[in-house]
């Protein structure tokens, strides 16, 4: 079961509507003031990422039941250029050494799970996930 | 987060709260480096303080509650950045394992054995200045009354240094004669560094070849440093020289080669730059100081004076070798 909703990554203020889309989302569903912001933090990553590098995309946030559990599930989705080498900006220090954020890698420690497909040329889509405990 | 160290911050901050002592924040001190072992992120101190303060001092104005909340989104990147660490520093250590295991791989391919030669005594050090050696010595003999020994440098340290020299290695293998002429070892080594290694890596390289029968050094050399000759009888010290290009910079080098033939008591030093381009705080040591060095223990075996010149050296240099460091000294008795 979900429930969907999203926002078009166009200019830098888009990225503040996606980040308040996950953080009505995440506190609906329960999440604490620490986690909200670790999802907000991963949503701004994302949807920056969008920006600079593809022009446009789209972050997406939906709300999960699975098992009993309830989470949160942000897909960031763009037909950029896509990523050539993925296990390089999956490497710590490749982009956070030169000033730019957490990067992918930070992504993916602020959420429980994290998956990336690129295809050069087309695109890239994200999903991660962050489970309520 | 569990309760027990929830709690038990609320109680040191409640205790700091009441009375504003050195103690007490030494006692704050010390469970912050607990919460760090306990791989706690700031951000989760932050909220941590947050409930403690709410749970202790109840009513507060809301500008109060909401500066923390802001404080916790502020610390996020922090909690990224001491996470990020962590992985590299594990990632650190891996590397340094793999190292070792490299630095032993590279002990097996180095070890040569020193020759047993009528009339000639051999010492022979040689430490490297990081855990790989750039430097490379290697004896070749048949129990026939010849050696031929290579004491080669490359430019550069550490692994790819290191790389390069187990080529050497092979190459030296492959002509595995003592009574190969340094002139032609030095040009097959040669034309194998100018084909198979990178075009920023030179080797330099001596070459001897010791006939013991008529006590007769053959040598040649590969923009190496020049050995050193010293005459018993004159009790003077002068330099083998001979001329030829670093390996590796062109395919047709060609190289000379000289004889000397040794007397009793007659010393010949072979080494790399890492012995003569030592530094203390006046600058370079000077050769005469090596010079001076060998001449004080002329008189001892061949691998006392090799270890005297390196423990003095290393003194000078108050233990800080910028250089791989390898030593020969043949001496005729």
């Amino acid at each position: 079961m979900s429930d969907q909703s999203s926002v078009e990554i166009l200019t830098e203020w888009d990225i503040v509507a996606a980040r308040q889309l996950g953080r009505n989302v995440a506190k609906e569903l329960g999440f604490g003031t620490v986690d909200q912001a670790r999802i907000t933090t991963a949503i701004s990553e994302l949807a920056r990422n969008i920006y600079l590098y593809a022009g446009k995309g789209r972050i997406e946030i939906q709300q999960l039941t699975e098992n009993g559990m309830k989470g949160i599930l942000i897909i960031a989705a763009d037909s950029g250029p896509g990523i050539p080498d993925i296990r390089k900006v999956m490497e710590d220090g490749f982009t956070t050494s030169g000033g730019l954020g957490a990067g992918l890698p930070g992504v993916k420690r602020l959420m429980d799970d994290f998956k990336i497909e690129t295809i050069l040329g087309e695109g890239t889509d994200i999903r991660a996930t962050k489970w309520l405990r | 987060m569990s309760q027990e160290i929830e709690f038990q911050y609320k109680e040191i901050l409640k205790e700091y709260t009441k009375k504003q002592t050195e103690q007490n924040l030494y006692v704050g001190q010390n469970f912050s480096r607990q919460l760090i072992l306990e791989n706690i992120a700031p951000e989760e101190v932050i909220s941590m303080h947050k409930a403690a303060i709410q749970e202790l001092y109840g009513e507060l104005p809301d500008v109060v509650w909401h500066s923390f909340d802001f404080l916790i989104e502020m610390m996020i990147n922090y909690g990224l950045a001491l996470q990020e660490r962590q992985s590299l520093l594990k990632q650190q250590e891996e590397l340094k394992v793999e190292m070792d295991l490299a630095a032993n791989v590279q002990e097996t391919l180095l070890k040569t054995k020193l020759p047993i030669l009528e009339g000639l005594d051999i010492g022979l050090l040689s430490i490297p200045a990081r855990k790989m050696n750039g430097d490379y010595i290697y004896f070749v003999s048949d129990h026939d009354g010849y050696a031929g020994v290579a004491v080669a440098d490359v430019i550069g340290k550490g692994l790819p240094a290191a790389l390069c020299m187990s080529m050497i290695k092979f190459g030296m293998d492959s002509l595995n004669s003592s009574h190969a002429l340094p002139k032609d070892v030095l040009g097959v080594i040669n034309r194998i560094v100018e084909k198979s290694v990178d075009d920023s890596m030179f080797v330099s390289m001596f070459y001897s070849n010791y006939d013991a029968k008529q006590a007769r050094l053959t040598y040649g050399s590969a923009g190496h440093e020049p050995a050193i000759l010293y005459r018993a009888k004159d009790k003077e010290f002068s330099e083998l020289f001979a001329k030829g290009l670093l390996l590796g910079v062109s395919p047709v080098a060609v190289y000379e080669e000289h004889t000397v033939d040794l007397e009793k008591g007659d010393l010949v030093i072979m080494m790399t730059d890492g012995v003569t381009e030592g530094r203390n705080d006046e600058g370079f040591i000077e050769r005469e100081v090596i010079y001076e060095l060998i001449e004080r223990k002329k008189k001892e075996p061949a691998q006392t004076i090799v270890q005297y010149v390196y423990d003095e050296l290393e003194r000078m240099q108050s233990a800080q070798f910028q250089d791989d460091f390898t030593l020969v000294i043949y001496k005729k008795v």
